[in-house]
C-alpha cells in the first residue's frame, strides 16, 4: 500500500511541478492545489496507513487490540485542507482582479510593478 | 496573575483587537483608536513576559491542558520573549503611523483588522512550541498579509501581489511536506520532544533531507540567495505603512524559525547543514546589497537591503557559536527598528518632496532639516557606524567570524558593510543634499505636507524608533549581555526542554 501510495505521490508531484512552471497563472494555481493534495496523500503515507479501523479502544481494554488507523495525520491533513482551501478561494480572486486590472494571465507580461528596461530598475 | 498567562496574553490581546476593529469599521476613528490601543496593550503584555523570561528563564503551558508532547504547547525562552516585545514596540509605533497614513476607505476596508491578525500571527509564529501550529501561525501571517498587500487593489499592488502570493504558496507546501516527512521520521510534532527524539533517528542522511526542506521553505520566507525574487518585486507597492510592518516583522519570522529548528532540531550534521547556511548567508549579503546600490526608487533600494541584512542573520545561525548567535539576535533586533524606521521616513519623504524617485526628488536637507536628522541616524545605524546599533551588530558578528575562523564571511560582511553606507550616502545626496529639480518650490515642510498636527503622527514613531536605535547602541553592553543569554539558551535546549515538559521529566 505504502509503496503504491508513494507512486502516486511522484506521479502528483511531477505533474504539480510541470503545472507550477507554467506562465499561465491560473495553470499555477491548479499546480498547488494539486501539489498541495499530493503533500496531503504524503502526510497520510509517512504517518504509517494502517488500513480504515477507526483507533477505539474496545470495553475492559487499555490500548486497541487490532492495529488501528493513526488518528493524528488525519487531524493534521483536515487542518491542511481547510487552509489550503481558504487560500485557493484569495488566489482565484486575486487572479481575476489582476486580470481585470492588468489585462492578463500571463506571468510575463505583468511587468507594472518591475517594467523591463529601465536601467537601475523602474524609476 | 499566573506567568504562563502571559504566554497566551499576546495572542488573545491581538486577536480581540482584530474582531473589535472589524466591529467598528464603519467608523474609521474608533478602529483606528482601538488598533492603537490593542498594541499598546499588547507591548505592556510583551515587556510583562520578557520580565518574567528574564528573571526566571523559559517559560511554558500546554492549551487545555493537554500534557506535552501530546497537546499544543506554547513555550518562551529569552529568544522568543524578546522578539514578542519587538512585535509589540513595532505594532504600537507602526499603528500611530498608520492613523496619518492610511486613507480612510482602506481603514472602513478592514486595514486595522488584518493589522491586528497579522501581529497576532507573528506572536504565535514566536510562541509556539510545535511544529505543524507553526505552520497554521505561518498561514495566518501569510493570509493577512496577502489581503494587506493588495489592499487599495492598484495596478502595481496586484502585480506583485500575484507574485508573492505565488512564492509563498510553494513555500509553505515545502515547510508542510518537510513537517510530514519529520512526523514520520520521529512520530512528533513537539519540538522540545523532536530535539529529544531526533537522536534516537537511525537514518542521519534523511534528517538532512528534511533539514534542506526546512530551509527552502522558510528560506524563502526569509528571503534568502536565492530564494529572494518575490521580495523586491512586491514590498514597494502597498502603502508604507504596510512596507515597514512586513520589512519589519515578516521576514524576520522566517529567520526566526530557521534559528529555532538549526538550534534545536537539526544539529546531528552540523558540518553540512550550516556549511550550506554560511555560503547561503555569504551569497545573500552580496547579491541584496548589489541589487540595492542600482536602484533609485527609495523603496525598492530598502527592500533590497532586507535581503542583504537577512545574510548577516544566517551568518551568525551558521557560525553557531554563543558569539555568532548573540551576534545574530542583536543585529535582527537593531535591522526591525532601522529598517522600519528608513521605510517610515521614505514616506514622509514622499509626502514632502513628491516622489519616492530619488531622481525626481531633492532639497529635504534645506526644508526638513529634523527629518534629514532621523535619516542619518537610521541610515547611518543600517550601514555600521559607531556608535549606533548596527556597528556593535556587526562587530559581534565579524569577531565572532573571526573566532571561528571564517575569514572569508567576516570579509564578505565588511565589504557589504561599506556597499551598504555606499547606497545610504545615495539616498542622502539625491534626495536630501541636491537641489530640488523643480527648486524651492518642489518640497514642502512637515507642517505644510499635513496639516492640522496630524504629522506628528507620522514624525512620532519615526522619533521613537531613531531614539532606541541610539539606545541600542549607547547601552550596547547590557543589551549584548542579555542576548548573550539567550544564545545560551539556544544552544543548550535543557531549559527549554525542561519548560516544556515540566519537572517531571
Amino acid at each position: 500500500m505504502a509503496s503504491l501510495l508513494a507512486v502516486l505521490i511522484g506521479a502528483m508531484v511531477a505533474a504539480a511541478s510541470y503545472l507550477l512552471l507554467s506562465r499561465n497563472v491560473v495553470r499555477f494555481l491548479f499546480g498547488f492545489v494539486l501539489l498541495g493534495n499530493a503533500i496531503n496523500l504524503a502526510i497520510l503515507t509517512v504517518g504509517r496507513y494502517r488500513g480504515p479501523q477507526p483507533p477505539l479502544v474496545p470495553d475492559g481494554a487499555a490500548v486497541p487490540t487490532a492495529a488501528v488507523a493513526n488518528a493524528l495525520p488525519q487531524a493534521l491533513i483536515l487542518t491542511a485542507i481547510v487552509i489550503g482551501f481558504g487560500i485557493l478561494a484569495f488566489s482565484v480572486v486575486l487572479i481575476y482582479r489582476a486580470y481585470e486590472e492588468l489585462g492578463t494571465i500571463n506571468s510575463d507580461e505583468m511587468q507594472v510593478a518591475e517594467p523591463a528596461g529601465v536601467p537601475g530598475g523602474p524609476r | 496573575m499566573k506567568p504562563e498567562l502571559l504566554l497566551v496574553a499576546p495572542l488573545v490581546i491581538a486577536f480581540a483587537t482584530g474582531i473589535a476593529t472589524f466591529l467598528a469599521r464603519r467608523r474609521p476613528r474608533l478602529a483606528g483608536a482601538l488598533s492603537v490601543g490593542g498594541a499598546a496593550l499588547l507591548l505592556a503584555a510583551a515587556l510583562a513576559l520578557l520580565a518574567q523570561v528574564v528573571a526566571a528563564g523559559p517559560i511554558a503551558t500546554q492549551a487545555a491542558n493537554w500534557p506535552a508532547p501530546f497537546g499544543i504547547t506554547f513555550v518562551a525562552d529569552l529568544l522568543s520573549a524578546i522578539m514578542v516585545a519587538t512585535t509589540g514596540v513595532m505594532a504600537l509605533v507602526i499603528a500611530v503611523y498608520a492613523l496619518a497614513e492610511i486613507p480612510r476607505p482602506l481603514e472602513s476596508a478592514g486595514f486595522h483588522t488584518f493589522y491586528q491578525i497579522l501581529i497576532g500571527g507573528v506572536c504565535g509564529a514566536f510562541l509556539t512550541g510545535d511544529l505543524f501550529n507553526l505552520y497554521v501561525w505561518f498561514e495566518v501571517n501569510l493570509m493577512a498579509s496577502f489581503a494587506l498587500l493588495v489592499l487599495g487593489g492598484s495596478r502595481e499592488q496586484l502585480d506583485g501581489g500575484i507574485k508573492y502570493v505565488a512564492i509563498n504558496l510553494v513555500a509553505t507546501a515545502m515547510f508542510l511536506v518537510a513537517v510530514a516527512v519529520l512526523y514520520g521520521l520521529t512520530g512528533t510534532l513537539n519540538m522540545a520532544d523532536l530535539h529529544q527524539s531526533v537522536g534516537r533517528v537511525g537514518d542521519v542522511g534523511l534528517l538532512t533531507v528534511v533539514a534542506c526542506l526546512f530551509l527552502l521553505g522558510f528560506g524563502i520566507k526569509s528571503a534568502v540567495f536565492p530564494l529572494f525574487f518575490w521580495l523586491p518585486a512586491s514590498y514597494h507597492t502597498p502603502p508604507v505603512t504596510v512596507s515597514a510592518l512586513f520589512a519589519a516583522l515578516l521576514t524576520k519570522v522566517g529567520v526566526y524559525a530557521l534559528i529555532r529548528v538549526f538550534t534545536l532540531i537539526f544539529t546531528r550534521d552540523v558540518a553540512f547543514t550550516h556549511t550550506v547556511l554560511l555560503v547561503v548567508a555569504g551569497l545573500t549579503m552580496v547579491t541584496g546589497v548589489l541589487g540595492a546600490v542600482a536602484q533609485m526608487q527609495v523603496r525598492r533600494l530598502l527592500a533590497f537591503h532586507i535581503i542583504s541584512q537577512i545574510g548577516y542573520m544566517i551568518m551568525g545561525l551558521a557560525l553557531m557559536t554563543p558569539l555568532a548567535l548573540a551576534g545574530a539576535i542583536y543585529f535582527m533586533l537593531h535591522n526591525i527598528l532601522a529598517k522600519a524606521n528608513l521605510f517610515l521616513i521614505s514616506g514622509v519623504m514622499r509626502r514632502t518632496a513628491g516622489s519616492f524617485d530619488l531622481g525626481e526628488i531633492g532639497g529635504l536637507w534645506k526644508a526638513n532639516p529634523a527629518l534629514a536628522l532621523l535619516f542619518a541616524v537610521a541610515a547611518f545605524s543600517l550601514a555600521g557606524m559607531p556608535p549606533l546599533s548596527g556597528f556593535w551588530g556587526k562587530l559581534l558578528l565579524i569577531k565572532a567570524g573571526l573566532d571561528a575562523e571564517s575569514y572569508a564571511i567576516a570579509a564578505v560582511a565588511l565589504t557589504v558593510g561599506l556597499l551598504t553606507l555606499y547606497s545610504m550616502v545615495k539616498i542622502w545626496n539625491e534626495g536630501f543634499w541636491k537641489p530640488h529639480p523643480a527648486g524651492d518650490g518642489g518640497v514642502v515642510t512637515l507642517a505644510a505636507a499635513l496639516p492640522g498636527g496630524r504629522v506628528w503622527l507620522l514624525m512620532a514613531p519615526i522619533v521613537v524608533l531613531a531614539g532606541l536605535t541610539v539606545a541600542m547602541g549607547l547601552f550596547a553592553g547590557p543589551v549584548v549581555r542579555v542576548m548573550l543569554t539567550a544564545a545560551d539558551q539556544l544552544l543548550n535546549s535543557d531549559a527549554y526542554v525542561a519548560a516544556v515538559f515540566g519537572s517531571g521529566r
